[in-house]
Parts: C-alpha cells; structure tokens; sequence
C-alpha cells in the first residue's frame, strides 16, 4: 500500500524534501492547506495533554499499595445470564472504530464534491459519536451507583476513580465536541457553503471541501485516543 | 489512483482502502479483546496489548488521517516530538517504583518503620 509518490508537483520525496521544505522561504509545509497544518500541531499539542494524563495514571497505579482494581470485574456487564467482562467496553471501541471508517469516507466524497454523500457520511459520524457518548453516560452511572468516587472506590486502589473520570471525561469531552462540530460540518455541506465558497460565521474564510478533511483528521485523532485509553486503562 | 493525488485538489484514495483499514481495526480489537477474554497474563498479556495498540493506532495515523501520503517535513514535525514522551514515562516510572518503595517501607506496614 505504501506507494513511493512520484511526480507530485511541488514535492520532493523523502529527507531531500523534508530538508528543502524546511529550508525554504516563508512557509514551511509546501502546498499544505493551513488549516490541515494547524489542526494537525492542535493535535500535536492535544497528544501530550493525553500522553499526561496517561502517565499520570501510570505513575498513580504503579505507586498505589492497595491492589487496584480488576478492570474487567468492574467495567463486566451482566447479559443473559452470563458475566461477559468489558462488553460495554468492547461495543464502544467497535462503534467508534465504526465512527472513524465513515469519516474517513466523508472525506473522499469531500473531496470528489459529492455533496450528499458526504453530507450523510458525517451525520451517520456523529450518530455514532453521540450514541459513544451515550454509552459513556450509562458507564459512569452505573459506576458511581456502584460507589466510585474520585477519592474511592468499593475494589481497591482510591486513586482509580480519579483516573477513571479524569480520563475518560477528558476523552468525552472530545467526543462532545467533536459531535458538535460533525453537525455543523454537515449542515454546512448540505447548505452548499463548501460549493458556493461561502464565507465562515466566525472566521469569514471562503467554505472549502478542505475543512471536511481537517475535521476529520480532528475525529480520528478521538479515536486514536481511545485506542490508547482501550489498551492501557481498560486492557492492562 | 493513489499516486498522483495532489494536495491543492486534495487526495483522491479508492474507497476499497478505507474498507480494508476498517476490517482491520475490527480484527485487530477483537484480538486485544481476545487477550481479555482468554485471560492471558504477564509478559505474554501486556507485550500483545501494545502490539495491536500500535498496529492500531499506526493504520489510523497512515491511512485514515492520510499521514503515509504526505510531505517528509509534516510527517516528521508531527510524529517525532511525540516520542518525547518516552523519555517522560521511563522518568515517572522511576518516580513511581520510588514511591512504591517509600509507602511500603513507611505506611503500609507499621511492623517495618526504622526507629
């Protein structure tokens, strides 16, 4: 899959490029949309928050002395009779994966200015960011019912809970926002704004088919995430 | 085809990729999810987590944020500060192993308080 990219006008391939990027006049990523070249530092920036909070957490479960709590007992569901462990977990990672497949569909019709399809490739994003979210809801209820507070919990180790809503609030609020801005997107392609360059609300920029590319780089950046939090809270 | 996507008219990818990248992320979080229910543990348990933790996230990065089809200078702006983060958690894990350390020789067990 990895093709070498010949013949792009403008860029270079490999360290011979990357040197007469950088070593260029005025700006340094060539040919990128600066709103791509922005979202993508925001989400440099955005990696280490979460890359602090994570270490956090491992510092907080590697120094605790009481035993911490057993992640598939506590996120387990009780279905049909059966405990199944981490089910709620594992129906959030495949919906969100989901989520992320149609975003990333909604960008190539961006780009082929297929309106419609692009359009209802961002709602069927937000619908499954939004019932992500819903499900988040029902685990911390069910969790605080249960008794986790972030100074304690019923299993073990105080610190869990506030790692556990320290975390996952954080990557929530992600998912929120991002649902927000799913919608707005859509709207904005249904209305013709990208085809008719019509200018931004707030920043009174032309509307490009390029800011569905960007928003979905913010998306899978939410999903990327959670592999993370996947891997290491909830996995470990 | 892929090849000659240029980014001033954006990328131009057949659709049959994202389908590919997306059966994969599936396969691959049954398999982490797998490594759960089969209660696999140690060294076996943590070394295949972060194995298709990192698949994972390194088809999201390549394919789905189009990162394997941009310019060496973004690719490298982007990807290799964040491995300063290494150096970060092998800093806290030390902290940590000595607070470990501090907690069991002063709090956890009273019996083993040096006078």
């Amino acid at each position: 899959m990895a093709e070498a990219l010949p013949g792009i006008p403008g860029q270079t391939p490999g360290v011979t490029g990357l040197v007469s990027d950088w070593a260029s006049d005025q700006r340094a990523f060539k040919r990128v949309p600066w709103g791509k070249a922005m979202m993508w530092i925001f989400l440099l920036s955005d990696t280490f928050i979460f890359a602090c909070f994570l270490v956090s957490y491992m510092t907080v479960r590697m120094s605790a002395v009481d035993t911490w709590p057993e992640p598939n007992i506590v996120f387990g569901l009780h279905m049909f009779g059966y405990d199944v462990p981490l089910l709620l977990i594992a129906i959030m990672t495949f919906i969100l994966i989901t989520s992320s497949g149609t975003m990333a569909m909604a960008v190539k019709f961006g780009y082929e200015k297929n309106k419609t399809m692009t359009f209802w490739l961002i709602i069927a994003t937000a619908f499954f960011g939004a019932s992500f979210v819903g499900m988040q809801a029902f685990e911390w209820t069910k969790l605080i019912s249960e008794g986790v507070r972030p100074w304690g919990n019923p299993w073990g180790a105080a610190q869990f809970g506030a790692t556990f809503f320290m975390i996952t609030g954080f990557h929530g609020t992600h998912v929120t926002i991002g649902v927000i801005f799913l919608l707005i997107i859509a709207f904005k392609v249904r209305r013709g704004d990208l085809d008719h360059e019509r200018p931004g609300f707030l920043t009174g920029r032309k509307g490009r088919y390029e800011i569905v590319e960007t928003l979905g780089l913010y998306w899978h950046f939410v999903d990327l995430v959670w592999v993370f939090i996947f891997a290491f809270f909830y996995l470990w | 085809m892929s090849g000659n996507s240029g980014h001033v008219e954006g990328q131009q990818h057949p659709i049959s990729i994202y389908f590919w990248i997306w059966g994969l992320l599936f396969v691959l979080s049954a398999l982490s999810y797998m490594v759960d229910i089969l209660e696999f543990q140690g060294l076996l348990r943590w070394s295949l987590i972060i194995t298709f933790m990192l698949l994972k996230a390194g088809l999201i990065v390549a394919v789905f944020m189009h990162m394997m089809w941009e310019r060496m200078a973004i690719i490298c702006a982007i990807l290799v500060p964040p491995g300063v983060i290494l150096i970060l958690i092998a800093l806290m894990a030390l902290e940590a192993d000595y607070t470990f350390f501090t907690r069991l020789l002063y709090f956890h067990n009273p019996a083993t308080v040096p006078e």
